[in-house]
């Protein structure tokens, strides 16, 4: 991994104010994203874990700058886009797209197919009336629809269909990284399939990148080059698929993979259960933030925030007990 | 290429078509819709052919032929006090109540989109806009007319400007309501992360998607425009004599009560009419238009 990254995220942090109804007063922050530095090299897969709440799709948001980050830095082919005015950004918007998790919500119900796919080219000045048009057709033929369907409107489709619109519209301005936000985990496990598989096929083709969020730590083993566990806001894990699925450090890795079903009977694997709830994160514990449920807890944990050290190359890790 | 995009331009106009047969049937299936868009459909018709469907001048006095009770030879509908055929004064007076709930309406409707949208998609702007949308709730709505009318004087395009004025807050709060329900979806975010400006989300993709109680709200809006016309001419306020306006052809009837009684009773009847047809499409549409009924969840 030589090459210079297309990505790259430098201590990025994204905290909301909570403000009380009261004269809006400021009570504190949500901390949604404290911290991440990461890298996204051109035609990889990145993906992301984490529990409902852990601050994912806020990355996946900031990073094309759908969200204002609060502090850290954003480098998208090594230019600085961290504090570019929405002029300045159109140039970048059409290199970075998104795929969003819920197909009958990210649609327009009253614009018609062809008109969705055909108004980022529109927005952008590209091409003329004529040329557009066929540019929706071979978007449609790409990720498997009719030229007919370019006429119905959304709710004529079913969530797959739909999915593949949204997909359709991504590739629309030719990205070179699409930001996936649970694309799959709104579908039926059959049409999943047929959806990760379009994915897949899209970046051999185009060489796409993706950033990748999922809680399904199925489907990113299938389609993840590399992965990165994130617990409260912060990175726990960053390595291979298949370094992480095989030998995950990180004492919440191997509770989350441990909780993975096996198909294989008899062969059992032992559970790792973790005890307690999700600490608040407007309220994160102090330290490591997973030192409230942690089995292998010390006291150092309670006070420092472990470091981001890597443990070999291209996995790195946070915690004070590896 | 010259076939398929022949194909294209026509198929979606029958597919819109049957989506518009659907609605109209879903519309109507209500009886009393039916009855009131045929009432709604005789004003308009009555509106725009006046000059056509009467004989007389509905000012043109004749003293020799006064307080003629209905079906009088020449004056079906009789005639008023100063020997006017009341038939020619109903229906330009249809045209007036139409004129003025219509631009009222369409006044009242721009004011209020325009606020409306902007209070609920920019978030600095929503609280200054909705407290002067409070502000000017808390004024009842005659007495905001009366005041309209106090400083512009009592012509009928000051009654539209009045409620017009009086319409704004309502159609305000409703559009603000939608965009705020609207604005977070993920096509809007898809939208941004195009790099679509905020005009082109407003009114391309969020006016439209809030269209629906827009369109209620016009509705209901229209019948207590032509009430509210009629009331402010009643008091003298509004349309004044010898303008055929309903509102002030009742008031002028007045003192006649019990010699003519259809002086007052046919404008009062044309009146209720016509408020009650467009309450009843307004209720109807609110049904038709009902997310839950609507074909995007039918299938």
């Amino acid at each position: 991994m030589a090459a210079p990254a297309l990505v790259k995220l430098e201590n990025l942090k994204k905290h909301y104010p909570r403000r009380s109804s009261w004269f809006r007063r400021s009570t504190g922050e949500v901390k949604a994203v404290d911290g991440i530095s990461l890298e996204l090299y051109a035609g990889e897969t990145l993906g992301v874990v984490g529990e409902s709440g852990c601050g994912k799709s806020t990355i996946g948001r900031t990073l094309i700058r759908l969200e204002k980050p609060t502090e850290g830095r954003i480098r998208f082919e090594g230019a600085d886009i961290t504090h570019l005015s929405s002029r300045k950004l159109k140039p970048y918007r059409r290199k970075m797209q998104m795929v969003f998790q819920d197909p009958f919500a990210s649609l327009n119900p009253r614009q018609r197919i062809d008109d969705t796919l055909e108004e980022p080219l529109t927005i952008h000045q590209m091409l003329d009336k004529r040329a557009r048009r066929e540019r929706v057709w071979e978007l449609l033929d790409e990720v498997g629809l009719d030229r007919e369907h370019g006429e119905r409107l959304p709710h004529e489709f079913s969530g797959g269909q739909r999915q593949r619109i949204g997909i359709a519209r991504a590739l629309a301005l030719n990205p070179s990284l699409i930001v996936c936000d649970e694309p799959v985990s709104a579908l039926d496990v059959s049409v999943q399939a047929q959806i990760l598989k379009l994915l897949k096929s899209l970046q051999q083709k185009r060489g796409l990148s993706y950033f990748f969020i999922s809680h399904d730590l199925g489907v990113v083993r299938h389609l993840c080059d590399r992965v990165l566990i994130m617990y409260l806001g912060q990175a726990m894990e960053l390595a291979s698929a298949f370094t992480l699925f095989r030998e995950g450090q990180h004492p919440y890795t191997q509770a989350l993979l441990s909780a993975i079903p096996r198909p294989v009977p008899g062969k059992k694997r032992e559970r790792i259960l973790l005890k307690g709830d999700l600490p608040s994160p407007s309220d994160p514990p102090s330290g490591c933030p997973f030192h409230t449920r942690c089995p292998e807890v010390r006291s150092v944990c309670r006070e420092r925030r472990p470091e981001w050290k890597e443990i070999a190359p291209g996995h790195r890790i946070a915690c004070h007990a590896r | 290429m010259t076939t398929s995009a022949a194909t294209t331009t026509e198929t979606p106009s029958v597919s819109q078509t049957k989506t518009g047969i659907r609605f109209w049937r879903r519309l109507c299936r209500n009886r009393l819709v039916t009855v009131g868009l045929v009432i709604i459909a005789l004003q308009l018709f009555t509106a725009v052919f006046a000059p056509w469907l009467t004989t007389y001048d509905p000012t043109a006095q004749d003293l020799a032929v006064k307080e003629l009770p209905p079906g009088s030879e020449g004056h079906w509908l009789g005639t008023d006090e100063y020997g006017r055929d009341m038939w020619s004064r109903l229906v330009y007076g249809s045209r007036i109540s139409l004129l003025v709930g219509i631009s009222s309406v369409v006044l009242g409707l721009v004011g209020g989109v325009v606020l409306g949208l902007l209070a609920g998609y920019y978030r600095w702007l929503d609280g200054p806009i909705m407290r002067l949308v409070d502000l000017m709730f808390a004024f009842p709505g005659i007495l905001l007319a009366m005041l309209v009318i106090a400083m512009l004087g009592t012509r009928l395009i000051n009654v539209v400007i009045a409620i017009s004025i009086w319409s704004v807050p309502t159609c305000a709060r409703i559009v603000r309501g939608s965009v705020l329900s609207l604005k977070d979806r993920e096509y809007v975010q898809a939208l941004r992360s195009m790099g679509a400006g905020d005009g082109r989300i407003l009114f391309k993709h969020l006016l439209p998607n809030c269209a629906a109680p827009i369109i209620v709200f016009a509705t209901m809006r229209m019948a207590t425009a032509i009430l509210s016309t009629s009331a402010l001419s009643f008091l003298g306020l509004g349309a004044q004599p010898p303008t055929p306006e309903w509102g002030a052809m009742i008031a002028a009837g007045r003192d006649y009560m019990w010699t003519a009684p259809h002086l007052t009773i046919i404008p009062g009847v044309a009146i209720m009419l016509v408020v009650f047809a467009f309450n009843v499409v307004g209720d109807g549409l609110r049904d038709a238009l009902d997310p839950h009924m609507d074909v995007t969840y039918e299938s």
